[in-house]
């Protein structure tokens, strides 16, 4: 909380490298007892990476880490958690199906003639429990409590290790507000034990309320780090991002917009209202042919995940998707395609390529049964349409009987686009098309989404590019903690604007 | 969070080129190796009668290993083989009342049955395809004895002891049988939208899934074909031995399956099915067994053998995916 | 989330409630019937045989069930460790039979050898299981069937491929140990009881067993929390092949030879026991307890079976078969359940 207290944890030039990605680049960072620190940055900034250097999972390159005024080197999370470095990951990292009390002493049971002595572990257990607030019966398996509580057993066997530094994950991703208001409250309690907290969020208004200071990270590097309280939402929104304000501005832009279409065409796609739980909360918006339909919000701000439920890849709790004046209903990824959407998937390692299969398979793969005569692959068909795509998407390949797995991000990119358009769809939900992908390609990509557009197509654009969305969208939505905040249309569309609405928009209910 | 970087490892040229031309074409180089050492060392070995002898021994397991070569590229894998074979065993002799070629049918399509629970429960109820087939591994051959009364019955229908006999072109029929659905199935894998999207289900099922592909079909017929395939290789076993006998058909051919299909190259984690790899691997075990045992090793070194190679053979499969 | 039954919350102060529990209905039934089913299927189809069958409960009957289920009980309580952990072991039914061919063979120098021998043999089977699982990553169904292979390899190298049957010399005391009784209960059910009462507490009560659960529940978080995931899945793997191998210690001693031809199929016996026993394949629940039920349901069954007398005794497997089927699909839709919720 002061600046003159001996810091406990300290990091000084970090450097982490994996091959061909500079993750971490000199990083400092400085923890003081009793502080809660804030540790922001989109996504590829390098905070998991620190963390994992922090916790023994990576090893650093360069640079030290000094852990109460020593240096330290861990080789392993236990080492870590032995010294008192423990570690609160987004997703509860227990055991579901034992019992709470075995979960928050797993390891370390009490023993009595070398048994476990299970009445003591549960007294115990019910004892440390309750103190936090809360009161549940340890006997019963983990899974059967809420989230929250199943967070608060996690806090509640991180500290119980003696710790002096709490490194929390994302903490309150999947819980609910008054669970957030417990885990706050169990924080500051910590705090004033001595406990210092590295706080990892997405969201503003819990930094604001919970941190004492703030350290941003971009592209491996700190850019920031000062006291919370001097760094309003739109500035902090801004450091994230890497967007100067006032170069802002003043930059011209090079659009790769396409012509507005005309105001009374119908849309391609009206989505009403969805929920998800934890998720998305009442999303509306349209998208018209001839349209690029910009998705804007920082990470976990729901927008991947409107993408998915779109063409039913996340059940939805509720809410209507119509796509071309059809309404879809419990849509599956082979209704939506047949519906005319297709989703190029955010992972596209993960939920894209096949990478044992040939580029002119992965071309054709959602196409195949169109191209083929009585369940038989006709390959003059394909073999044709791979090569007009290629050509069109310029995807650089040795030869179409390349492994797909062997090619660069930006061509597998574009094969993944040349997949979808052999299916000629009506709307293409882009889902950060030119992330990790060169610029020479990222270039390319940009254009053809504004020719695709210029083609009568319904695009929607997801990207935590700021540049991107206002380059390329008509018309920008912008989602927060699952909710729209803001719509920009045309001349208003702008990073400024959009930062703007991340920082400040107001969402419905907006409860946090 | 945060996805890591995406890092493209150049794995250290040598050795990893030595591992996956291992996989690709150790299975190959060993049969040659093989062939030619009994060529040299082993009285009678190229003799028509002998040669004849290794095939038909070895047809069942191929025909059983494709099938399997076909769920293990969807990531999955049958163990209710050997009992869908001792089921089929012994349905067939039921129905010859109605003649040998009904009879079969019915013992095809107690195959498909059982391969349809199996694809359901594993496509539809979601269960792991380890756990979902070991039900009809236990359950298979207790039905089958039940049907057979738990007896050994002689057939007497000439026409089914011909498809144990006979030759067709020259060819026992078995291997005539086991030729022409390895054909089949290679061409069903590379030259069919089924087969494509089989491989594609292996090689990534949550993009196989959002490509729009119907995952649950291609699992469920996957399965079928298994089913199918083992209740075929234990009608001809049946044909062969003159006799039904559920208790002992099909014992262990699950692990020789597996093991043929894993030694020909086709990875346990899917996303491949190599055809011709898997009739090697088959050919492989047969002719070492035969090796040995013309040797006078005795059959427990065989079996011992036989597990160990089973084990490099996984391992060295494993070396690929996890670069 | 509607059904939070229980939500209470320390009062200090102005504490926010918080929503504690998502226990309802469902849950506890889930739990009970994991817990208990086992045992409430036995005991209920123990009372309908006893009406059905006047032999059925008569002590004698009785007395055989248990001697013929103590051999699987002891097989299956190191079945249960793995399965808990997450894995399999298909090599259970060739080292079981490989144990009591060494037995025999062993016993003509003693019993000490005669115990000793298979029991070195059989674990070092299970350490080889598992120390190519935990350290170099195969999966456990490919090497233990591949073990099961080479067990039964050994076996018949022992046997002189499978041609010589070792007998038990009449006056070893190794037959004692297998043909003793006491309140007219044989030896090997005490032994199967003892053993199996060690195990339960072993995992109930010792922090390994605590290791064990946690690695079949998730095995990542179990490594994050400073579990030695690696040593203890080759323990779970080391003691299915002791007790594979004691088993066939007890039964080459009650049977007087090695039988090479015996255990086949067992491991899908062991399978079928610990799952009806409610131990969840996928790993991370289970009991001893449950297990024992299972085994003694499965020898209830046979029993029946033999007692219709038209039957032949494979309608054993078609049961547990169907049984493990049930029991499966429904473990599957009970968390399914759950998680939708």
């Amino acid at each position: 909380m002061t600046d003159s207290a001996e810091p406990v944890l300290e990091v000084r030039d970090l450097s982490k490298r994996f091959p061909g990605v500079r993750a971490l680049e000199a990083v400092n960072l400085t923890v003081a007892p009793g502080e809660v620190h804030a540790l922001v940055g989109e996504n590829g900034a390098g905070k998991s990476t620190l963390i994992k250097v922090l916790t023994g999972v990576h090893r650093a390159d360069a640079g030290e880490v000094r852990y109460q005024g020593r240096p330290v080197t861990f080789r392993r999370p236990l080492d870590a958690q032995r010294a008192g470095i423990s570690t609160i990951y987004q997703e509860v990292n227990l055991i579901p199906l034992l019992s709470v009390a075995r979960n928050l002493f797993l390891g370390r049971e009490p023993r009595r003639f070398g048994l476990v002595d299970v009445r003591r572990m549960n007294r115990e257990a019910g004892q440390t429990l309750s103190r936090y607030g809360v009161d549940v019966d340890v006997t019963r398996p983990l899974r059967s409590l809420s989230l929250g509580a199943q967070q608060m057993v996690a806090l509640a066997r991180a500290v119980a290790v003696d710790a002096r530094v709490l490194i929390m994950d994302e903490p309150t991703s999947s819980l609910e507000p008054r669970e957030v208001e417990t885990l706050f409250r169990l924080v500051r309690q910590l705090n004033a034990g001595g406990v210092a907290v590295v706080y990892v969020s997405h969201r503003l208004d819990e930094l604001y309320q919970l941190c004492d200071r703030v350290t941003v990270l971009r592209d491996g590097r700190v850019v920031h780090t000062g006291p919370m309280a001097d760094l309003d939402r739109l500035r902090l929104v801004s450091t994230m991002l890497g967007r100067d304000l006032a170069q802002v501005r003043q930059e011209g832009l090079t659009r790769f917009r396409a012509a507005p279409p005309p105001r009374d065409a119908p849309p391609v796609l009206t989505v009403d209202r969805l929920r998800k739980r934890h998720v998305l909360r009442d999303v509306s918006f349209t998208v018209r042919p001839g349209e690029v339909t910009g998705l804007g919000g920082l990470l976990g701000s729901g927008r991947s995940e409107t993408a998915k439920a779109i063409v039913g890849a996340l059940p939805l709790d509720g809410g209507e998707i119509t796509v071309a004046g059809r309404r879809l209903r419990r849509p599956t990824p082979r209704r939506a395609i047949r519906a005319g959407v297709a989703l190029l998937p955010e992972d596209r390692k993960a939920e894209g390529i096949v990478p044992d299969l040939s580029v002119r398979e992965n071309i054709v793969l959602a196409a195949m049964p169109r191209l083929a005569r009585a369940g038989i692959v006709t390959r003059d068909r394909q073999d044709r349409l791979v090569e007009t795509f290629m050509k069109r998407l310029r995807i650089r390949a040795s030869s179409p009987e390349q492994r797909a797995g062997d090619l660069s991000g930006g061509n597998q990119q574009k094969l993944l686009l040349a997949r979808w358009l052999c299916l000629n769809p009506k709307l293409l939900l882009l889902d950060e098309p030119t992330r990790g992908i060169d610029v020479g390609a990222k270039a390319e990509v940009q254009e053809l989404i504004g020719e695709l557009a210029r083609d009568g197509l319904g695009v929607v654009l997801i990207s935590s590019d700021l540049e991107e969305l206002v380059e390329g969208a008509e018309r920008v939505v912008v989602l927060r903690a699952g909710a729209v905040v803001g719509e920009l249309v045309g001349d208003d569309v702008s990073e400024h604007a959009i930062m703007s609405a991340l920082a400040t928009g107001e969402g419905p209910d907006d409860d946090r | 969070m945060t996805a890591e970087p995406a890092t493209i490892t150049p794995a250290g040229p040598g050795r990893a080129t030595l591992i996956r031309h291992l996989q690709h074409y150790g299975v190959y180089a060993a049969v040659l190796a093989l062939v030619v050492f009994n060529a040299l060392f082993t009285d009678h070995f190229l003799d028509l009668a002998n040669l004849r002898t290794q095939l038909v021994q070895v047809a069942p397991v191929v025909i059983v290993a494709l099938g399997m070569a076909l769920v293990i590229g969807t990531e999955g894998v049958d163990l209710s083989v050997g009992s869908v074979m001792a089921l089929a065993a012994a349905v067939l002799p039921l129905y010859l009342g109605f003649g040998a070629w009904p009879a079969a049918a019915m013992a095809l399509l107690a195959g498909v049955a059982a391969g349809a629970l199996n694809g359901t429960l594993v496509a539809v109820v979601g269960l792991q395809p380890i756990v979902a087939t070991l039900a009809l591994l236990v359950a298979g051959r207790g039905i089958a004895l039940v049907l057979a009364d738990g007896q050994l019955k002689q057939l007497r229908n000439p026409q089914v002891l011909g498809w144990g006999t006979d030759d067709v072109l020259g060819v026992p029929v078995v291997v005539a049988v086991a030729v022409v659905l390895a054909g089949l199935v290679g061409f069903a894998v590379h030259r069919t939208t089924y087969g494509r999207q089989l491989v594609a289900i292996g090689g990534n099922r949550p993009a196989a899934q959002l490509a729009g592909l119907p995952v649950r079909r291609v699992l469920i017929v996957t399965y079928v074909l298994s089913g199918l395939f083992a209740a075929l290789a234990g009608v001809l076993a049946t044909a062969r031995l003159t006799a039904s006998d559920p208790s002992a058909i099909g014992n262990l051919i699950e692990l020789s399956a597996i093991t043929a299909v894993v030694v020909g190259g086709t990875p346990l984690t899917g996303g491949r099915v190599r055809v011709l790899g898997t009739v090697a691997g088959a050919l492989l075990i047969q002719l070492l067994r035969a090796t040995l045992i013309k040797h006078d090793v005795p059959d427990s070194t065989a079996q011992m053998a036989q597990a160990v190679i089973i084990l490099v053979a996984v391992y060295l499969a494993r070396e690929r995916r996890s670069r | 989330m509607s059904a939070d039954t229980t939500a209470h919350v320390a009062a200090a102060g102005d504490t926010p409630q918080l929503p504690v529990s998502r226990v309802a209905g469902m849950e506890r039934f889930a739990v009970a019937a994991q817990r208990h089913g086992a045992l409430a299927v036995l005991l209920l189809g123990s009372a309908v045989a006893a009406m059905a069958f006047p032999a059925f409960a008569t002590a004698d009957n009785l007395a055989g069930i248990a001697i013929q289920s103590s051999t699987l009980m002891i097989v299956a309580v190191g079945m249960t460790f793995v399965i808990i952990t997450g894995g399999i072991d298909l090599s259970v039914g060739s080292v079981f039979a490989l144990g009591g061919v060494l037995a025999a063979w062993a016993s003509q120098w003693g019993v000490l050898p005669a115990v000793l021998l298979p029991l070195v043999v059989c674990g070092g089977i299970g350490l080889l299981n598992g120390l190519v699982i935990a350290y170099a990553g195969l999966a456990p169904f490919i090497v233990t069937l591949a073990s099961l292979l080479g067990a039964r390899g050994l076996l018949l190298a022992v046997t002189d491929e499978g041609a010589a049957t070792y007998l038990v010399p009449g006056e070893s005391a190794l037959l004692d140990l297998g043909r003793g009784t006491l309140f007219g209960l044989g030896w090997p059910v005490y032994l199967a009881v003892l053993l199996g009462a060690g195990a339960a507490l072993l995992l109930q009560r010792s922090r390994y067993g605590q290791a064990v659960f946690a690695i079949g529940g998730n095995e990542e978080a179990a490594a994050l929390m400073g579990l030695p995931v690696a040593r203890v899945k080759v323990t779970t793997y080391l003691i299915s092949g002791l007790l594979a191998g004691a088993a066939g210690v007890l039964n080459a001693a009650r049977l007087g030879s090695g039988v090479t031809i015996l255990g086949v199929g067992m491991e899908l016996d062991a399978i079928a026991a610990v799952v009806i026993g409610g131990t969840l394949l996928t790993g991370g629940a289970g009991s001893v307890g449950g297990t024992f039920c299972g085994v003694l349901l499965l020898g209830v069954i046979q029993n029946v079976i033999n007692q219709i007398g038209n039957l032949t005794s494979s309608v054993q497997s078609v049961v547990s078969g169907a049984f493990l089927a049930v029991v499966v699909v429904t473990q599957t839709y009970l968390s399914r359940a759950r998680r939708l919720r």
